[in-house]
């Protein structure tokens, strides 16, 4: 019988959970090796290079050369691991966690100072809070999009 | 004997530590933080703990995913401070209570609540930005501390019901400690957050000031709220609030005094909830 994962159908939400961990295994494992100062040094000089030591998919490789936090989320990465590449790059965790969203960093830090995202249609998938699918990717992002 | 006086309950988020560490506290954003525990230092300067039991939670620095223990209590004599990747924090080293430590595991085990005893481990801003906000920059840390890690990084996290549950056994095993040591148990992280995808940034204010009631009037109740629910309304690291459960659990069933109580939106991504609950 299958487990039961009720947080499925959260919106904008993916949840580090066995299935999430044993795919990202390498990704995350990757990311802790940048706890290092001087393999951070080396990964920064070449990239590409450096994640090649590693045996992670392409789809991780690429999440990570390109910066795209939520690519390597849906690959099996953990935000905490991850945020070890946002201290390489030399990025807060506010920096980070805007960057999934599409806003610009003033926008997610004004919305924050607003008093946060609100609950009101994000709790489940199909209402028509701004962390929706459907409304996808949010603020300048978005614009530029529309 | 050893007896638990107080609770505390604080988010730790590493911003925060930095905004100390660079000496931004003064600028108006993080004053607003910080302005919250200008009464919890004073108080800590009053109610000086023999020992502080602090559970936090690690964030991918001791354990990465080679070992994910899901309570982990340290039993050393000291703890260096993690490197995150931004360097280590500027605060004292953590000095350990090894007897006490090794009485609570020892206690804890035999009641059922498989621990892993840790001896070497460095410790991250979950366990020193509460340290931060409750004692300033002190030379040295007014006392010493016991490290109690908890998984909330990998689902599942252990239930409200099982950490409330742990920290009974904690709190019966404190009590049966001959040395009339007086302990501070501290619980940490939250509230309302979420740091990843589209929904990064949310914030429930009205459901954490609700939790914040229901922990000081009804924890055993609150206790049996499922995982879900804080996932879905306090966000996907909200969830890190079951660690207060454990700091409420150790606590008497006699109605606790509240002797602070703070709320504020926001620090970085993170709604920060504050309290103080003595023992009457």
């Amino acid at each position: 019988m299958a487990l039961d994962k009720p947080y499925k159908n959260i919106p904008g939400t993916t949840i580090f959970d066995a299935e999430q961990s044993r795919k990202g295994y390498w990704l995350n494992q990757f990311c802790m090796s940048l706890m290092k100062a001087d393999n951070r040094a080396r990964f920064k000089a070449k990239e590409r290079a450096y994640l090649d030591e590693w045996p992670m998919t392409e789809e991780q490789k690429q999440g990570v050369l390109t910066r795209d936090l939520n690519r390597c989320i849906a690959a099996g990465g953990n935000i905490y691991f991850l945020a070890k590449i946002g201290a390489t790059d030399g990025k807060s965790f506010q920096q980070m966690a805007g960057s999934m969203t599409g806003m610009t960093e003033e926008e997610y830090r004004n919305m924050m100072i607003g008093g946060g995202r609100s609950i009101q249609g994000n709790r489940h998938l199909g209402e028509d809070g701004d962390a929706q699918p459907h409304r996808q990717p949010q603020g300048a992002a978005g614009r530029k999009a529309g | 004997m050893a007896r638990i006086t107080a609770s505390v309950y604080t988010s730790h988020v590493p911003a925060i530590g930095a905004a100390l560490d660079l000496g931004k506290s003064d600028e108006p954003y993080w004053k607003r933080v910080f302005d919250g525990y200008v009464f919890s230092k004073q108080w800590m300067r009053e109610n000086k703990p023999d020992v502080i039991f602090l559970v936090y939670n690690d964030h991918a620095n001791a354990f990465s995913l080679e070992l994910i223990p899901t309570f982990a209590i340290g039993t050393a004599a000291e703890y260096e401070i993690a490197d995150e990747g931004w360097g280590p924090r500027p605060v004292p080293k953590v000095i350990g209570h090894p007897e006490l430590a090794s009485h609570i595991a020892q206690s804890v085990i035999q009641d059922d609540f498989d621990l892993t005893i840790v001896n070497k481990m460095p410790v991250d801003h979950g366990l020193t930005v509460p340290l931060s906000l409750m004692c300033g920059q002190p030379q040295a840390w007014p006392c010493p501390v016991i490290p109690f890690a908890v998984n909330v990084v990998q689902y599942p996290v252990p239930s409200g019901r099982r950490c409330f549950n742990l920290g009974r056994a904690i709190g019966k095993a404190v009590a049966s400690y001959d040395e009339p040591l007086n302990v501070h148990i501290w619980g940490t992280g939250g509230m309302s957050h979420q740091l990843q995808g589209p929904r990064a940034g949310l914030i429930n204010a009205e459901w954490d000031n609700r939790f914040l009631d229901r922990l000081i009037a009804e924890p055993a109740a609150l206790s049996q709220m499922p995982h879900i629910e804080y996932v879905r309304e306090a966000g996907s690291e909200g969830i890190e609030l079951v660690m207060w459960l454990i700091a409420r659990g150790a606590m008497s069933d006699n109605a606790p005094r509240v002797r602070h109580r703070f709320f504020h939106v926001p620090a970085s991504n993170t709604a920060v909830g504050h309290l103080i609950l003595e023992e009457q």
